[in-house]
């Protein structure tokens, strides 16, 4: 292996939880949802991760109950297999291979070993036509089972969410299009409703989902104008009835009847769970304000819970609809991340814009979002085609005591709004407190802002396309009752030329602007000290060396040029025509990694700035362009000699990619610690695995050893492999009980002798290290005599207590009874 | 589940003075009491004595008012020209004033006639006072002599005829009997010691001095003369420490706040300004209607008065903490006590089982509205608020949040005659307001898009159209001028760039944001250019 396949590109968290319906277990304890390549349990009343399940090679796109065993879920997947979990466990039972990637799995406990799954027209594999089959699942003992017996449903269904078993599962009703389709497996027939198109009066009558009556011949339909219709006597092709509901007012995402049928539950883009009483449909409930607009929602087998996935990358656990008692947060990406990353120097998490008008804080160690900081402080609507405040841009100073945000507005028609607002971290609250707001800090959007890193001064600058950058300072009004605030101290331009990006010496003694293709260099008393300029091309980044590369100014335009300037001689150092998407300096040691984008892919090149050769490349990284990295630092420092992957030691470089998936660079070394602390943490008790959890459970075991010493010193010998196998065979291969019964009560007990006896063993370990090789093979033949007299083969060997006299004489004698079960169960 | 999020009313930024601790102090005082005096006030003391009054010399007479009187206690006419510095003894018994006739008389406060009268000058004495001993008396003369005098024997001590032109101020050491220092026409301050001959010490004013005034420390020495306060360190012989020029008139007068941390200056501009002794920074600033030519402070700052040229003498009394209490509980409805408290101070006992109520938010009427989604009601509800809190502030978020949910338009519509007229109303008030005009002048056009369909079918509406549709013209005049000053400015500003850089800045965003005191402040054009050769 090449020393560069040392380091390889990984997933690092942050995966979505809301691609599909979650399933509620029985017992209401236990949440499933798909999230990516995995399906995650997370515990409901406590809204940790219990279990990851991993084996599924592509996205898993679907996930049931099996109706036959309330411990186990079927999961389905892009890559073509179905597979059966434990989940108490995490234990993957069986796989069952279809061969076609399959995007979603529907169940009913009436048609027992058969799982409906949504696959591609098997005759076309571009077209976006898919087709509900029915898979009888082969009863096999093996793990793995290629299940081929496909029969053919429905035709032209929607791949994802629109079909649902009626009840006693007697019919499937699948909607599409302008077309509800109700299969009768009794008559092998199926019936099929249209709407018009209805385009009079904005009327949108296309499906967008369906849910059955579980006790009743009922069917409700979602529509996109944000009608509910309740379909009746369906099984006449001609007489069928509708009713309708009409709450929503854009479309309705998803319907659920909840298991009596007593309430059909309905979400949309409103956010609101809205819940209309089956038998009077002019009461509903309302539960408002649940976040982002609701995908999907699930209801508990008992009813108890219901849980709603989120568009915006969260799972809401709602008990009966009264109140929202748990909330699982995935990180937000929403359709693109306008904030650059930025770590928070305080908890290290990283910083991105999460919810419309957040900020979300999520730690990259725990994969978990910390918390969502609301920067707008304003009732977000969620109605489309409203143009909000987005935050746009949000950076840190060094301490962390001081957090930037800007938040943007674009209206048609009308002036950009744009609102700077400055945070001060609170120690009591553990959180950022507003402190200044400036409205319309510059004339046109921000393009880049940052703190000053000096120790000295607060200060911040920000950089605008109304070809101003603006220094804001903290101005200490101690005589007025307002306390510190922020105002501007310094506006300065350059020949009315854009700025387009900014950045301090480490030190804070310089400030650089490129205007264009210009770089400016200025001093903390504001005169300008130099400019550079290496045209052609506007400057697109800029980033000064660190430590020992403190003298060099690096630079990158729009027309594939990296220059290095050396700030000594105000000349430049190197330059190199590479077309470099981003540059990102690492604050803890002189690296820069530079993104460069090359016909359709991503490379990069890790380097110092000082030095003429990269530290590390990696070709062909992503397709697409990267456009945001940050380097987390490490909560602990790695110690790799490596010398390619020496670069990773202090920091991780974070990136997303085009589909923005959060990627991170691992080394061997390091996943294998990951390995062992996953291992050390995996707790086989199915609560929730909490830091507090863990530290409660070892002080629990402290104490357990301080007050029952004798528990630890005598080991019961139930952990005997003899015994177990003696438990585990069947009965009806077992010598009568009355044979047994003396034997095996006389082998839990605990002699008086054992313990002695146990000790002897240890020492002569002890010994055998000291000795060479001969002593080692004396002492072999030894156990191994021990062993043949016994006549219990490896059993005894792992642990079993040193039998007495008296038992062996018995064992003998079972032995001389009967020889050929316990071989064979030996051997099994 | 969020709660939900009130609406946001921005705070906007006061202009004008910020408060400082300085302000409130200086402002806690009530409305001047004004009294008219025969000519313009030249002079006033506070006695020392318990009850504080104070003389105030005005043209030939000297009235002594009590702290709470407007008539006179007592008067002293007996002066055949005008009078000039009636001063109080430190035992508040003895006054002693100058007189344009040149002679000094001393005076019994509970008497009517003079005790004695001192000649001697040969030109009026506009400056007199008493020694620490309370046994002499200094003078000063336009005769430029400055003598001292014996009380007992009504003999002159010494005189002293250094200056070179009119003595208008003098102050006599309350550390030492001997130690005085007077001030002059001929731009000097002289320290004179009653033990020598000749003066000891001598400082350059540079302009003719009309004030002195000595710390309670006696180490410090302000002089004001010209449009110039001067700070003078007496320890290091008198070595000039601070020069203030705040006013830009000559200052007349100075005195010293009851703690000695300010100093206050009185000027012929009008103004008082009171400065931070510790970095001679303005603190605070008071206008009068006329001239001022004395001023002074009684013990404690219970009352400031201000004697003018136009011969009004105005005092104001410091609110006592009553009154301000009182103020401020007529401002807020008392909420019935009994209501709010009850139960809420109960302990629950050891074995009590505690249910605990979910805190309910309150929320202002109109987010009540926005919370259901009730547009119009909320708009309406937003109006009222401006009408009986004249807020706004409230009502112009309210739009804000309208426009933001996309629905403005839907609640402008479909309003009657009384309700259009009041909208208009609010716009006509507010629309050229800079803080509110971005959100008001999209909130003008939705209306008038609306109802141009029903123009000329209400008098009342059509003429507030009018009304508004003139505020408009006059605005856009209004910027067209200060365009102009723009441009003025960025010619001449080019030429000094480097050095006025901040102050350019500074007025590009005034007039940019329309800031109502720049306006002001520059008026037309030609003002402007007069604030440049001013800089």
């Amino acid at each position: 292996m090449v020393a560069h396949g040392e380091i390889h590109v990984v997933h690092r968290g942050g995966n979505k939880i809301n691609f599909r319906e979650t399933v509620i277990t029985n017992d209401s304890r236990f949440l499933l949802c798909a999230s990516g390549e995995s399906v995650k349990v997370y515990s409901s009343s406590s809204e940790e991760c219990v279990h990851d399940l991993q084996g599924h090679t592509d996205l898993v796109s679907g996930i049931v109950r099996n109706p036959s065993n309330h411990l186990q879920v079927y999961s389905c997947s892009a890559d073509g297999t179905v597979r059966l979990w434990d989940f108490t466990d995490g234990i993957l039972i069986k796989t069952f291979i279809i061969g076609y990637p399959i995007y979603s799995i529907y169940i009913s406990e009436n048609h027992g070993g058969v799982v409906f799954v949504v696959v591609p027209m098997a005759n076309d594999k571009s077209s976006e036509l898919f087709q509900l089959v029915a898979v009888h699942l082969p009863l096999s003992g093996d793990q793995e089972v290629e299940a081929r017996e496909l029969s053919a449903v429905l035709c032209d269904v929607s791949p994802s969410g629109a079909a649902s078993f009626g009840r006693k599962g007697e019919y499937i009703a699948a909607v599409k299009g302008l077309q509800l389709e109700v299969f009768f497996f009794k008559k092998q027939k199926s019936h099929r409703f249209f709407l018009k198109s209805g385009n009079k009066k904005g009327a949108k009558n296309a499906f967008t989902c369906v849910s059955c009556h579980p006790k009743e011949d009922c069917i409700a339909t979602g529509h996109e104008d944000g009608k509910i219709r309740l379909w009746r006597n369906f099984n006449q092709k001609k007489e069928y009835t509708y009713s309708t509901l009409h709450w929503h007012h854009g479309a309705v995402n998803t319907l659920q009847f909840t298991p009596e049928g007593t309430n059909l539950l309905s979400g949309g883009i409103e956010s609101v769970l809205v819940q209309w009483h089956y038998t009077q449909e002019n009461q509903k409930d309302f539960l408002p304000r649940l976040g982002g607009a609701i995908t999907h929602i699930a209801v508990s087998p008992d009813g108890s819970l219901f849980c709603t996935s989120h568009s915006d990358n969260k799972i809401t656990i709602i008990q009966s609809c009264v109140k929202v008692s748990a909330i699982i947060q995935g990180l937000v990406k929403g359709e693109g991340v306008r904030t650059d990353l930025t770590i928070d120097p305080r908890s290290k998490a990283l910083v991105l814009n999460g919810k419309p008008g957040h900020l979300q804080f999520y730690s990259l160690h725990r994969d978990k979002l910390l918390y969502n900081l609301d920067i707008v402080q304003q009732e977000y609507i969620h109605e489309e085609g409203l143009d909000q405040f987005e935050v746009v841009k949000a950076a840190f100073d060094t301490r962390g005591n001081w957090l930037a945000t800007v938040e943007e507005r674009t209206q048609k028609g009308s002036e950009l709004e744009i609102n700077l607002k400055l945070w001060a971290y609170d120690e009591q609250t553990q959180s950022f407190m507003l402190n200044t707001t400036v409205t319309a800090p510059h004339e046109d959007q921000i393009t880049a802002m940052c703190f000053s890193p000096s120790p000295e001064t607060t200060m911040l600058v920000t950089i605008s396309f109304d070809g101003h950058f603006k220094a804001w300072l903290l101005a200490d009004h101690s005589d007025t009752k307002e306390g510190a605030c922020w105002s501007c101290d310094f506006v300065g331009g350059y020949h009315h030329l854009k700025p387009g990006c900014c950045c301090f010496s480490a030190d804070g003694s310089l400030l650089a602007v490129g205007f264009q293709e210009v770089v400016t260099v200025w001093s903390p008393s504001w005169e300008l000290l130099t400019t550079l300029s290496q045209p052609p091309g506007a400057i697109r980044d800029l980033c000064f060396g660190r430590l020992s590369c403190s003298k060099y100014l690096l630079g990158t335009s729009t027309k594939n040029q990296l220059c290095c300037w050396n700030l000594l001689t105000c000349s430049l150092e190197w330059s190199t025509p590479v077309d470099v998407s981003l540059l990102q300096a690492d604050p803890l040691s002189e690296n820069m990694a530079a993104f460069c984008s090359q016909s359709g892919c991503s490379d990069l090149f890790v380097f110092k700035p000082g030095e003429p050769r990269p530290l590390y490349s990696q070709k062909a990284l992503c397709t697409g362009k990267v456009q945001r990295a940050v380097f987390a630092p490490r909560d602990q420092m790695l110690e790799s000699c490596e010398e390619h992957a020496q670069w990773l030691n202090r920091s991780q470089l974070y990136f997303f990619t085009q589909h923005m998936d959060l990627m991170t660079f691992s080394t061997k070394t390091e996943e294998d610690r990951l390995l062992a602390s996953s291992k050390r943490l995996m707790v086989d008790d199915s609560v929730a695995v909490t830091p507090f959890y863990l530290l409660l459970g070892k002080h629990r075991q402290q104490q357990e050893a301080l007050t029952n010493p004798m528990a630890e010193r005598i080991q019961l010998p139930q952990g005997s492999i003899a015994i177990k196998e003696l438990l585990y065979t069947p009965a009806h291969v077992l010598p009568s009980a009355s044979f047994l019964c003396s034997m095996f009560v006389r082998s839990l007990l605990i002699s008086s002798s054992s313990a002695s006896e146990e000790k002897e063993p240890v020492e002569e370990e002890m010994e055998s290290e000291e000795e060479d090789s001969e002593g080692e093979a004396e002492l072999r033949d030894a156990r191994q005599d021990l062993g043949g007299s016994a006549a219990w083969g490896p059993g005894e060997e792992l642990g079993a207590p040193a039998l007495t006299k008296a038992q062996e004489r018995e064992l003998r004698r079972v032995k001389h009874f009967d020889h050929s079960w316990l071989s064979s169960v030996l051997e099994c | 589940m969020a709660s939900f999020k009130s609406t946001k009313i921005p705070i906007y930024p006061k202009l004008g003075e910020k408060v400082t601790p300085d302000t409130l102090y200086w402002k806690n005082y009530k409305a001047p009491v004004q009294i008219k005096e025969f000519g313009a006030v030249t002079s006033i003391d506070f006695s020392s004595l318990a009850p504080h009054n104070y003389a105030v010399t005005a043209s030939t007479r000297i009235h002594i008012y009590g702290p709470f009187s407007t008539e006179p206690v007592k008067t002293f006419t007996r002066f055949k020209d005008t009078a000039y510095s009636g001063k109080f003894r430190s035992d508040g018994q003895l006054l002693v004033a100058g007189c344009e006739d040149s002679m000094v008389r001393l005076f019994d406060v509970s008497g009517k006639v003079a005790l004695r009268v001192f000649k001697g000058h040969t030109k009026g004495v506009h400056v007199t006072d008493f020694t620490s001993d309370c046994y002499h008396i200094l003078t000063g003369s336009d005769d430029y002599t400055c003598r001292l005098w014996d009380i007992p024997n009504s003999t002159e001590l010494t005189s002293y005829k250094e200056h070179t032109d009119y003595i208008r101020c003098g102050i006599t050491s309350k550390l030492n009997r001997d130690i005085f220092i007077t001030g002059s026409y001929d731009h000097t301050l002289r320290v004179f010691d009653a033990r020598v001959e000749k003066s000891v010490m001598t400082m350059d004013h540079s302009q003719p001095v009309e004030s002195v005034l000595l710390y309670p420390s006696e180490g410090l020495l302000v002089s004001a003369g010209g449009r110039y306060v001067k700070v003078w360190d007496l320890l290091k012989g008198g070595q000039p420490l601070v020069s203030l020029k705040n006013h830009h008139k000559t200052v007349t007068c100075l005195s010293l706040s009851s703690n000695g941390q300010r100093l206050l200056s009185a000027s012929l501009d009008r103004h008082v300004k009171i400065y931070n002794t510790t970095n001679y920074k303005v603190v605070h600033n008071f206008d009068y209607a006329a001239s001022i030519l004395s001023l002074a402070l009684a013990p404690d700052d219970e009352s400031i008065v201000v004697g003018m040229t136009n011969g009004v003498l105005s005092i104001k009394h410091r609110k006592s903490p009553e009154e301000k209490r009182e103020m401020a509980g007529k401002q807020r409805m008392q909420p019935v006590y009994r209501i709010f408290v009850k139960g809420r101070n109960y302990v629950p006992k050891k074995d009590d089982f505690l249910v605990s109520k979910p805190v309910k938010s309150h929320l202002a009427k109109y987010d009540k509205q926005l919370k259901k989604f009730n547009i119009s009601k909320a708009l309406d509800t937003a109006l009222e608020s401006w009408r009986r809190n004249r807020k706004p502030e409230i009502t112009v978020a309210v739009m804000k949040e309208l426009d933001r949910r996309g629905t403005l338009k839907n609640a402008l519509a479909g309003r009657d005659e009384q309700n259009l007229s009041q909208l208009l109303n609010f716009l006509i008030g507010n629309v050229v307001d800079p803080r509110f005009t971005p959100v008001l002048v999209t909130a003008t056009e939705m209306i008038l898009d609306i109802y141009q369909a029903v123009v000329g079918q209400s008098s009342v509406v059509d003429r507030q159209l009018v009304r508004l549709q003139e505020l408009v013209e006059r605005e856009v005049d209004y910027q067209q001028d200060l365009l102009e000053v723009l441009g003025m400015l960025d010619t001449l500003f080019a030429t000094v760039f480097c050095k006025c850089t901040h102050l350019y800045v500074y007025l590009n965003l005034c007039i940019q944001t329309g800031h109502k005191a720049t306006i002001h402040f520059f008026g037309t054009p030609s003002n402007c250019l007069s604030l440049l050769m001013f800089l």
